[in-house]
Order: structure tokens, then sequence, then C-alpha cells
């Protein structure tokens, strides 16, 4: 049982937010019950199927694994953020033509780890091989598609991306 | 990038201008999917909605002798707490039983048990709050006292007199029994040159849907209508047993399905807890959702392929096989599951074994158990996994003990590409089948010969790899064959509903629904072909039975085949339609004109006549300016059944190749390879995504995916962490190939392609492990799944 609630102060995909949140919410919880963020999306609240995965003060975070009164003053940004502000527009514009979605539940968490290991990857001059990009994504569960078409996609892109530098 | 394409166009009446039949077509729901713009059942959210969350029994089997509601009553949040007694005063109990599946029988299963849980997980009592969290508090507050009664957990056992009998009003633990006994099977085994018998045990797993199961009931006292939101596969089906179990018309329910995010056959059944959240909106006058969480989800979804399958094959020098031998033994929970029932898995086990071969000699019994574990019902690719591990699995050890090659022992023994119509010993009767031609594309494209000399080398250096295949076939497009002649209200006939629109642009309506496997693009490429538009110009809905044609939804691999047939036809009636209007406004005959890329053209010449904006605008808001004879039908219906035969057979052969650490037992998967046969390809991208996805799925089955139970009938790994899934680190990259044979029962001639890969890839995998061990004198794993304790044991390492 929860009585304690905490006000809190954050930004999420570049607005100011103030809310109350019972100090027990998760992230999640608190991105898809108080904003109405559902891209994000919740699979076990075990921090195993990495479904929930969004950005906090740029890294990637299990949005069930954390409490939303631990982001007080956090920077938070969500696939609706990456996907309003083009980040992302490349990766998603390859998951769409190579069908590395099918249902498309894991996608969100799939689009943020993948933006992660591609960022991580132009900070360190290198083009992730195919092996590091299925070490990377083996905390986001997909039953849908495989994951080979996954790889192809984050693999394109990787490609591109270094040969656009 | 990789845009899988690689499959040769066979297109005949499909061959118009603008056809995209063959073409992989992106899908045109992706890019919200992609953005994070889906709208899941678990997104709804409805004005006044109430939130609901289940007590659930502890223990496997326990007489429920009094609950008490008041603490929960009094919690924060709370709305009603409701027990089993209470919401059976809205909601009739069911039975699922088949009358074709003879001597079927299960008791009456109620939403909310009654007096009596008969599995861990069992709801008992519902709680609804303002929010979940609330719900979930005052579940805790709810004081259930039970009396544990004892508790069947060993299928083995399950029908021995001193074992206590689940459901007393039904005799015994016998769910549904099942004998075939084809050609001389014992004198086949007597005068065969070597017979290899073996105990195949698959564990039970589930689906593992990356969103659980989910649904939004909406009653509305005022307009006394039932709207659900809901994650299912077949809308029309729920839709039917909502209307049942409350007491109301059809025109009264209304189901939609938004995007679903996972569904592999874990939601086309009616699940209690879900039936229960209906209810439960009826009786508080108001919405209210359920959300399975992960917990909740192992021990309610249903599970699956939990057999015990004792198997014989005889085979002479010269490679013949002379006979197979089965006796499947399955526990299935203490209800067969409603509507489908659990007597289909054992059934198709029964049918499927020995499929792809000649061999006229075969006997089988399957016997079907109740248990006090969670149901167990279809799963993707019912019945076949098991099937497959079963005959392949034979197929191979006999192999291996007469000294012959896999493939050439296939070769000797698979049904003849020009033996068609051919029937197997089972009864099961084939169209077309192209077994040799998928096995000699396989052989070419994996390298065959170079991989066994590959493994033979690496072996002298104390690397054990192994090759192992899968022939298999599977049931596909099925007609009332399935369940309609059994009794069950599930349709197999489906309907495409086509509209021109003001602005010339169209619509197609399914009645199959989408679940990720790409239905809405296959509809809106069969439409756009059969009337000649660009696929831009054509939107899809489905998934809502008030606006949707009646139609079974989306299951044993039908969408495409089946409803895409019936978008191909109701494409083609439209254009018919319009060309009447067409060849009015233009003073010329129908038959001089067709639609090509949005336009009415000259038939011969391809020149333009007209766009189809004009023309809507004519038909639309100037019909003074038409002939007063001439009455246009802008909209267009059309169903379709398959006639001709009772399943579209498909058929292939996949193989594995795979590492295997001989001091940890690790398998490290290299590479899998998949040819199969599915008739007329439609989107060659969609139809390889099925077969990787469902080959992945069938890898898990193999190496790490089971739902272990104790003694008690306690589940004993039901969480992710406990229970493991295939992740892509240790996923192989998968081939795909393709041969065609279309079925003639349809214009479109499409088979399924949803269950090959799950079907085929459990057995390649068990058969590539043996293939790996047998130099170290390993005895065959047929133990699913193969983990390295078992590949450690297998060697006598421990």
């Amino acid at each position: 049982m929860s009585d304690t609630s905490l006000d809190i102060a954050l930004t999420v995909n570049g607005e100011r937010v103030n809310e109350r949140v019972e100090a027990r919410k998760t992230l999640v919880d608190f991105l898809r019950d108080d904003l109405v963020l559902t891209g994000s999306h919740v699979g076990c609240e075990h921090g195993v199927c990495g479904t929930c995965t969004v950005r906090v003060n740029g890294e990637i975070v299990r949005g069930c694994l954390m409490l939303a009164v631990q982001c007080d003053g956090a920077v938070v940004e969500t696939i609706e953020g990456l996907s309003d502000n083009g980040e992302a527009a490349d990766l998603q514009a390859a998951f769409v033509a190579r069908n590395a979605l099918q249902c498309g539940y894991c996608t969100p968490g799939m689009i943020v780890a993948a933006q992660d290991l591609l960022n991580r990857a132009k900070d360190s001059g290198n083009v992730p091989s195919r092996e590091a990009i299925r070490a990377h994504l083996s905390g986001n569960y997909c039953r849908c598609t495989g994951y080979q078409a996954i790889v192809d996609a984050i693999e394109s892109v990787a490609q591109a991306r270094a040969g656009a530098q | 990038m990789k845009i899988a394409d690689d499959s040769p166009p066979v297109l005949t009446a499909l061959d118009r201008p603008n056809s995209y039949i063959g073409r992989s077509v992106p899908r045109p729901n992706l890019a919200r999917l992609a953005q994070g713009r889906g709208q899941y059942v678990s997104d709804v959210v409805l004005p006044r909605m109430a939130q609901a969350a289940f007590v659930r029994s502890p223990h496997a089997h326990a007489r429920i002798v009094g609950i008490d509601k008041s603490a929960a009553e009094k919690a924060a949040g709370v709305i009603a707490v409701i027990t089993g007694a209470e919401l059976a005063e809205v909601m009739t109990p069911w039975v699922a039983v088949l009358t074709h599946l003879k001597g079927l029988k299960s008791a009456p299963q109620h939403a909310i048990a009654v007096d009596r849980a008969c599995w861990q997980g069992e709801a008992v009592c519902a709680v609804v709050a303002r929010t979940r969290a609330q719900a979930e508090d005052a579940c805790e507050l709810v004081e259930v006292t039970y009396e544990e009664l004892p508790a069947v957990t060993d299928a083995e056992t399950a029908l021995d007199p001193k074992t206590p009998v689940i459901q007393p009003s039904l005799g015994d633990n016998l769910c549904f029994e099942r004998k075939l006994d084809v050609g001389d099977v014992d004198k086949a085994f007597a005068e065969a040159d070597a017979v290899v018998e073996t105990t195949f045990v698959t564990g039970r797993h589930t689906g593992v849907t990356n969103e659980p199961r989910a649904t939004v009931a909406d009653w509305n006292a005022g307009e006394q209508r039932l709207t659900v939101y809901q994650g299912t596969q077949a809308p029309h089906m729920m839709q039917d047993l909502f209307a049942k179990h409350l007491g109301l018309q059809h025109h009264q329910v209304r189901v939609v399905t938004k995007d679903v995010g996972g569904s592999f056959g874990i939601k086309v059944h009616a699940y209690a807890d879900e039936m229960a959240t209906v209810a439960l909106s009826k009786l508080l006058r108001r919405p209210v959702k359920f959300v399975a969480d992960r917990l909740e989800s192992f021990v309610t979804d249903i599970h699956a392929r939990d057999h015990r399958i004792k198997a014989k094959i005889g085979v002479n020098k010269d490679g013949t096989i002379t006979a197979f031998e089965i006796d499947d033994l399955t526990g299935i929970g203490p209800y067969s599951v409603y509507p489908r029932t659990s007597g289909i898995e054992a059934n198709q086990v029964v049918s499927l074994v020995g499929g792809p071969y000649t061999c006229p000699n075969y006997r089988a019994q399957a016997r079907v158990v109740f248990t006090n574990k969670n149901v167990m019902c279809q799963y993707r690719a019912v019945g076949h996994p098991i099937a497959v591990v079963v005959t392949e699995g034979l197929v191979e050890l006999a192999a291996a003990k007469i000294g012959m090659d896999p493939l050439e022992l296939r070769r000797r023994n698979l049904f003849a590409d020009d033996a068609y119509p051919a029937q197997s010993a089972a009864g099961l009767k084939f169209e077309k089948l192209s077994h040799h031609e998928t096995l000699a594309h396989l052989d070419a494209m994996m390298n065959y010969a170079g991989l066994r000399a590959e493994q033979a080398k690496l072996r002298k250096q104390g690397i054990y790899r192994g090759i192992g295949f899968a022939s298999f076939i599977e049931v596909t497009n099925p007609s009332a064959a399935f369940y309609g002649v059994g009794g069950a209200r599930i349709t197999s006939q489906d309907g495409a509903t086509v509209k021109l629109d003001a602005q010339g642009n169209i619509s197609i309506h399914s009645g199959v629904s989408e679940q990720g496997q790409g239905a809405e693009a296959v509809m809106a490429q069969c439409v756009a072909s059969a009337f000649g538009v660009p696929i831009e110009r054509v939107r899809v809905v489905m998934g809502d039975t008030d606006n949707t044609p009646y139609g079974g939804g989306t299951w044993a691999s039908r969408a495409a085949g089946i409803g895409g047939e019936a978008a191909w036809q109701a494409g083609k009636a439209l254009r018919e339609n319009v060309l009447t209007v067409a060849g009015s406004m233009l003073q010329t005959t129908p038959q001089a004109l067709d639609i090509r890329n949005g336009l009415v053209v000259d038939k011969a010449t391809g020149n333009e006549r007209l766009s189809l904006e004009e023309l809507s605008r004519v038909v639309y808001f100037r019909p003074d300016t038409l002939p007063a004879g001439l009455q246009p039908e802008l909209v267009a219906t059309r169903h379709y059944v398959p006639k001709a035969w009772p399943f579209a057979f498909t058929n292939g052969i996949q193989a594995s190749y795979l590492e295997i650490d001989v001091d940890t037992g690790f398998v490290k998967l290299l590479k899998h390879w998949c040819v199969e046969d599915c008739g007329t390809i439609i989107n060659p991208q969609l139809v390889d995504e099925q077969i990787r996805g469902g080959i992945v799925q069938g890898i898990g089955a193999a190496l790490y995916e089971q739902c272990l139970y104790d003694e008690r009938g306690q589940m004993l790994n039901g969480s992710m962490a406990d229970y493991l899934v295939p992740m892509a680190a240790e996923m192989p990259d998968i081939e795909c190939g393709h041969v065609v044979s279309p079925t003639t029962d349809s214009e479109l001639g499409a088979k399924g392609a949803g269950e090959a890969g799950t079907a085929g890839a459990p057995a390649s995998v068990m058969n590539a492990i043996n293939d790996a061990l047998r130099p170290l004198g390993a005895t065959p794993l047929t133990d699913m799944p193969f983990t390295p304790g078992k590949i450690l044991r297998a060697l006598g390492k421990v």
C-alpha cells in the first residue's frame, strides 16, 4: 500500500512537467498513465523484455525498473520525442522498409536501444558489426521477427550514417 | 540493406498491368507503429473506466471454503469485489467440446471459479477499482479460505484407478482418445531390416506475447450494447461467445481489435478472466479494463506441446520406411479450452506423423488427460512441431542405424512431386506438394556437401558441429472441416467489402485481422491489383465486427489464402461495377475498358479515358447526368471459403547447422535454412519474415522454453527472468527459399505461410544436436528443450 506521494519536476521530450506521483509508481507507468505517452510499452515489469526502454539524462534505462520520483529534475526522452524531433527517422524508415517489426509492440524500445548503439558508434568512430548489434539488443525481446530483419535494418542505418559523416 | 525479393514472380491471371502480387510492398501500418503511435488495447482509456485485478488460487487444486471480501471492499479506490458465484448471475459457464472429435469431454467452466480452483492461477475473485494498483492492493485483502485437494500433476498416472478424478461428473480423467491403425503395421515391423524405437518429450511451453492479453469491456446500459476492445485473433468468434454467455444478440455486441502485441495462437481462445471482465462491465454498467501482467500470463495464457510420445519406425537397408507407430500422451489441464477444445493438438499429432512420406503402414494412439496444471490449447503450428519432431527424429535415427545419408533416406520415401493428388496413411489429402524440389533447393542453397566436408575436418580438431534436417507439411487455409463440422461457431469463410469513395480512392473492409503478420498489406495488394489502383490509394479496415464482413479472423495460416482471395474477388467485382458506369459515361462497352493505375483506360491501347476522381464525382454528386436506367454500385462484397480441399497443405524442409561446446553443453546456432512452398507468394518479404520469426519461435522450444511444474502443480519458472526465450544474441541468420505450387482452389493460389517455420525448427535443431554428438557415442537426445545440462548428461559428463 502506498500513501506517499511526491511532487516531481522534470523535462519529458523537451516539455516541462510538474506532477504529483505516488512514490511507488514506475517511470513507465508515469509516462503511460499520467502523461499518456503510450508509445513506451509494458512487457514484463521486471526488467527483462526491454519493451519499456526510454532515455533518462542521455542513458537508456528500463522504464519498469526506475521510479518516477527518481526522475525528479531529469531529462526524459521517449519514442514520441525521438519521432517528433526526427532523431530516429532514418532508423524508423529502415525498420519499415525491412519489415523489422511485425506486431510493433517491442519496436519503440528497439528503436531507442538501437539509437543508443548508433550514438555510441558515432562517438567511437566504429560501425557496429552484426554481432555487436545482436549483443546490444540482447536485452530487447521480440517474439515476432526472429531478430534478423531488425539487425539488417540497424546495420543499414549504421553504414549509412557512417558514410554520411 | 537486404530486401528479400528474390522469389521469381509466378503470375498467371494475377498478372495485371499494375499488379502488386509477388512484390515486397511495405506494410501500410508500420510507420505508425515504429513511431510509438500504435493503439494497443493496453493503451485504451474510456470515460468512467475501472480496472480489474483477480485473486488467483495459490493451489493447484483446492475447495473454496469461504471468501471474506469485507476488508477489500473498504480499501481505497475499490468499486466492487465480485466472487465467482456472483458473476455466474450474469454469465453462463461453457463446455469446450467438438462433436467430430468423438468422445471428447470436459466439465463446465465458469469465468471465475465458483466452489473449486483447479489450477494454480485460476481466478477465484475479482476486484474492480479506480486504478490497477488499487485493485491489486485490495486483492491482497481478500481472505480466501481453501481446503487443499490432491493435485493430479503426472499425465502418466492420470488414468490410474487410484488417481483422484479432477472432474467427478466426467467419471475419469480422460478428455479425448484417438486410435488409428492403417495397413499391416505388425507385419511391416516384423519384416523390416531395422527398427528404431524411442520416446520423445516435447516440453510444455507458452507463447509469451510481448503485449499480454488485454480487454476493455464497455457495457452501455443506455443502448443495451456491449463494446469490447480486445487483443484477439477472432473478433467475430468472440462476439458470438460474449453474446451467448451474456444472453445477448450478436447485434448487441461489437468487438474492436486494434493493434495487437503478438498473438501466435495465444489470443484465439476464450479466457476465463477476459470473459469475467466483460461480465463485470455488464454487472457494474461501466467500462472495465483487464490487462494481464507477466506473472499472470505465465499461469493463465494457454500452454501447449506437453506431450510424451513413444515412437517406432521400421526401415529396410535400401532406406524404405516400412512403418510408423506412436503412442502419444498429453496432459491438458483441468478443462478443455473454449471454444476450440484441447483435443485438437493431439488429434493433429496423430494426423501429421509420417505425413511427408509414402509409407502405408501407420498405427497411432493418442490420449489426452486432465491434470491440475494450467490449461493447454492451440499455439502456433498446433501439433506440427510435435509430429515433425517425432517423424523427423525417427527418420534421422533410422538413417544413422542403416548408415544412410539422412537426405538420401528422405529422397527414397517422400511423396514424388508428380504423385498428386495423393493421400497420406493417416488420410490427409494433398493437392500438390513439392518435397523433392524443396529438398533439392535446400541441398544446393546450403552447400550440403561442402558443410559435411567442413564438419568432418573440424571434428578432427575436436570441434563438434551438427547438421540436422526436418521435412514437414503444414495445414493451412482450413475449411469448415476444422471446427464448423464439430459444432463450433468459428467461421471458415471470410469476406471483403471494397468501396470507391468520392475522391476515387478505395477502402477494403476485411474479416481477417492484423496481428503483425502483414495482413493489411496483403489485403491492400490484392485489392489494388484486382481493381487497378496504386496501393497508396487503398485503405484497409479490419478488426471491427461493426465494420467488416463476417469472418474467421487470423489463425491456422488462413488470412492471406482465404481473406486475400475474398479481397481479390471483391476488387474484381468493384472493377466490373465501375466499368459498367464508365462504359455508360464514355458511350462504349465495359469490355472495351480497364482500370489501370487509378485510371479508366482503353483496354486495347491503355490510353486514358477517365479518372476515378471524375467518375466518383459524377456518380456521387451529379447522378442526374447519368442515364435513367443506370444505378451505379460503387461498393462490392465477396466471400470465399475453400471448397475443393478440406485444407491447403504446404510443405518444405529446414536445416540447422550448429556447434556444441562439449565441455559446457552450450549450443551455438551457426545458420538455419528453410525452403518452403506456400503456393502463390503475394508478398515475398512478408513470407520470409513469417518463416524467420516462426523458426526462432521453434528454436525457443528446442533449446530454452519450458514451463516447469513441481509435483504439487506449482509453476516454478513463471517469470521472464526464469523462463528463457530466444534473444537476438543467440539467434542465427536464416536463409529462406521458395518453391511455388499454387492451389487451384482459389484464383490467387495462395496457401498459408505463418506456421511452417515453427513446425520444422525444433526437429531440425534436435537432429543437428544428435548429429554433432553421434561420433562421441552420446545417447540421442529426444527430450526438449535441449539444455546444456541434458547435453552434458548425454555425453556422460555429469
